[in-house]
């Protein structure tokens, strides 16, 4: 313990002083400390900054990807950002019901608004559990060759047992029939909940319809048939009844009036 | 030298493994081993960062305090585990998506830690650092073992692959599901540990009590 007193030799470094300490000492603790702690903080920053934009990339494209499944036109040897070209991305108002240009479709992120206090609003009645909802919401566009509508593709979002299903739905240009819906991200259960991502539960979705002739919402997806009809009804998930539920839950919250329906009576009507 | 290695590499796969002789990373045994491809990153990534980590530990051990031991090698821990985290969000996103939360809970997995102080503290960094790529390896063999059982029972298939259709895609086989849920691996790692003590018997725990026999008045 003789050298824990500054030592009288030649000047040493102010590095080379700490290290000699005894290992125990309290400036030694400290110093160890603080400099590891500093070490390490700069070589977790600097991963998570230089690595960002690709990470950013990937989201981008795997939400991409599945904005391209959801429509049907997804071909893996296809340049994602080439096919994606042929889409429309807009910024809807909820309340309205029309396209708004108060923000830039590109770059507008709706999950970030749903937490800004003055582009939202907390849900009293929340079947889907997400608390706050976005009034905007980017919706995407595809239209045929000649320029008509051909498909909607609308984000939807909700709770399911463990997670937050986030996904898509692709409708028809009568704003009616469904064309398919896929999530993109959720953390179910793998084998159960997880089958929402089994082609063919899928597939089931096609050619089902949201509302009857007069207008009420109809669909559901549950073990058996409603009264309906079939073509209202989704088979539920075997094993994955909170799961299902939930899907339930948030395909009727969307396409409710607290979501989708005034832009889709809009659509129906030919004024979008 | 190298002898010696040596054996650090192979001596954890089967005569000390981490998860069937010390039962230690049981929780992410139980999570990451419903698909293979998930069980086999996840082995990468913990053997990387038990092999670096015990590395670092190593280098440092001359003037790590007593005192604050066990954080320093957490910070060290964390550290690599937020780098792995964000290299895999980067360059294998469809991965990190169905890993999810489990890289990072590699800082709680005891293995590293174990490692860390029973280990690192003591030796040379070479030697730690083959110590941390053999015990990420025996972690790993567990993993993939687990792995192969319940996929291929409860989901039909190997990495992905479709082995035995199942009937839920116009197949034959009714997919076991209770091999996709976490407690189906405490009954394969369960037997898993029996059959290496079955095989090596020296790994069979003395018994902590005596069965007594009162005697009959």
């Amino acid at each position: 313990m003789a050298d824990q007193s500054p030592s009288s030799e030649a000047p040493k470094g102010f590095l080379r002083k700490f290290q000699d300490l005894p290992t125990d000492s309290i400036p030694k603790t400290l110093f160890v400390a603080v400099t590891l702690c500093l070490f390490a903080s700069m070589i977790v920053s600097i991963a998570a900054v230089s690595l960002r934009p690709i990470q950013e990339e990937n989201k981008l494209r795997d939400k991409r990807i599945n904005i391209l499944q959801v429509a049907g036109v997804y071909d893996p040897s296809q340049n994602v950002r080439e096919a994606f070209q042929a889409f429309e991305p807009q910024v809807l108002d909820l309340t309205t019901g029309k396209f708004t240009d108060d923000f830039d479709a590109a770059t507008f992120d709706d999950r970030a608004a749903s937490k800004n206090p003055e582009l939202s609003r907390s849900l009293t009645d929340d079947p889907a559990g997400i608390g706050r909802q976005s009034n905007f919401k980017t919706i995407y566009l595809l239209r045929t060759d000649d320029g008509a509508i051909d498909k909607v593709i609308l984000p939807v979002h909700g709770y399911g047992l463990w997670s937050t299903l986030y996904g898509f739905i692709a409708l028809e240009a009568d704003g009616n029939d469904i064309f398919g819906l896929q999530f993109y991200q959720h953390a179910e259960t793998p084998g159960l909940g997880a089958e929402v991502d089994n082609p063919r539960w899928k597939a089931l979705w096609s050619g089902k319809k949201l509302r009857d002739e007069n207008g009420d919402l109809q669909i559901t997806v549950d073990k058996s048939a409603p009264a309906a009809g079939i073509e209202y009804h989704v088979d539920a998930i075997a094993g994955a009844t909170l799961t299902s539920r939930g899907v339930d839950n948030l395909v009727k919250f969307w396409m409710g009036k607290e979501g989708y329906a005034t832009f889709l009576s809009n659509l129906q009507a030919g004024e979008v | 030298m190298a002898h010696k290695h040596r054996e650090l590499l192979i001596d954890p796969l089967v005569d000390n493994n981490p998860i069937t002789l010390q039962v230690l990373g049981i929780c992410s045994a139980l999570a990451v081993t419903s698909s293979l491809q998930v069980a086999f990153v996840m082995a990468l990534a913990v053997t990387a960062v038990t092999a670096f980590a015990s590395m670092f530990i190593s280098m440092l051990r001359n003037h790590i305090p007593g005192s604050i031991r066990i954080i320093v090698q957490m910070v060290i821990i964390a550290s690599l585990v937020i780098l792995v985290d964000q290299i895999l969000k980067a360059f294998a996103y469809e991965i990190s998506k169905t890993l999810s939360v489990f890289v990072g809970l590699i800082i709680t997995n005891c293995i590293v830690m174990g490692r860390a102080e029973a280990f690192a503290m003591k030796n040379p960094p070479v030697a730690s650092f083959m110590d941390g790529i053999g015990n990420g390896l025996g972690y790993g063999l567990i993993l993939m073992l687990v792995g192969v059982v319940r996929e291929l029972l409860g989901a039909g298939s190997l990495f992905g692959i479709t082995i035995l259709e199942t009937v839920n895609n116009g197949g034959w086989y009714v997919p076991n599901g209770l091999l996709l849920l976490p407690p189906s691996a405490f009954f394969v790692i369960g037997l898993l540990i029996w059959a290496f003590r079955a095989w090596k018997p020296q790994q069979v725990e003395e018994r902590e009590y005596k069965i007594q026999t009162v005697e009959a008045h």
